[in-house]
């Protein structure tokens, strides 16, 4: 470990010190990142209206709570490339996501990520049928590309996160998955249907590819 | 923007996007030198892209800001 700032390495010492004073700065941290977890939450309202109140105080000490203990498990990981306070904070706000993902299906458990509300595509994708005969062609040329070239997986994503609005990491924690998974297959599943509809001859061929 | 601008801007993807794991490894890092005023997205070109078209990544990004701002 190579800290350099002052400031870290206090944190650093206070934590890994004697009993006490590990006491002093674990009892510290926590007070730091409880009022992180319920500055984060209070921030995240708009895109989480259905949490307050003793339900949001009692989210963000969840968060608090894991996040202190991942934080003292993995201490010895922190190499110093950021402040200390900065890298602790990270875990108590990867926390808050996770827990917001968690809490979203207690508050909608009559959403359903077998529903394909396909209805809702020309919206979603920003194309109104309604425009042109052309724009309606193009809406069923997206639908085709689903149907014929997605996995099950990325159409049941894709279906979920697109066309139900389903927050990404509620999707992480319905399929008990990383959020780099479903991103993956939402990814995937973006360029599959730009490809077809190349092909197709809907769109052009240039523009950002694939990764 | 048209009908089809808009289904080009829906299905975009960066081939510099390096995905979730990676950014969220490296956010720390990322934010404070934003928080400092630095060339973060030079620095991190991959994170940017990533931030810049994932939601969930993007608010992560944005908290952690605030916290380290507003602490």
């Amino acid at each position: 470990m190579s800290v350099r700032d002052p400031v870290s390495v206090e944190w650093i010492a206070a934590l890994t010190g004697a009993a006490a004073e590990r006491a002093q700065g674990e009892a510290r941290l926590h007070e730091m990142l409880v009022r992180v977890a319920l500055g984060e939450l209070r921030r995240r309202r708009a895109t989480a209206p259905w949490l307050a109140g003793v339900e949001l105080d009692d989210v963000a000490h969840q968060a608090a709570a894991d996040a202190m203990l991942a934080i003292l498990r993995k201490l010895d990981s922190f190499r110093g490339e950021s402040r200390f306070t900065t890298w602790a904070y990270k875990f108590v706000i990867l926390e808050v996501s996770a827990k917001l993902g968690r809490h979203y299906w207690r508050v909608h458990p009559q959403v359903s990520l077998e529903a394909e509300s396909w209805e809702r595509l020309p919206d979603r994708i920003g194309v109104d049928p309604g425009e042109h005969a052309e724009r309606a062609d193009l809406v069923r040329a997206v639908r085709h590309a689903v149907d014929e070239t997605l996995t099950a997986h990325q159409r049941r994503v894709f279906s979920a996160v697109v066309l139900d609005a389903v927050p990404l990491d509620a999707v992480v924690e319905r399929y008990g998955t990383n959020r780099n998974a479903i991103y993956k297959a939402l990814f995937d599943a973006r360029r599959k249907i730009r490809a077809y509809l190349v092909a197709a001859g809907y769109l052009e061929r240039e523009g950002r590819g694939g990764r | 923007m048209n009908g089809r601008e808009r289904l080009e801007r829906f299905l975009g993807t960066d081939p510099a996007d390096i995905g979730c794991e990676e950014a969220m490894e490296v956010l720390h890092v990322y934010v404070d030198l934003v928080a400092a005023g630095q060339d973060a997205a030079g620095a991190y070109p991959g994170v940017a892209a990533h931030l810049a078209v994932c939601g969930p990544c993007g608010a992560d990004f944005e908290g952690l800001l605030a916290a380290v701002t507003q602490a």
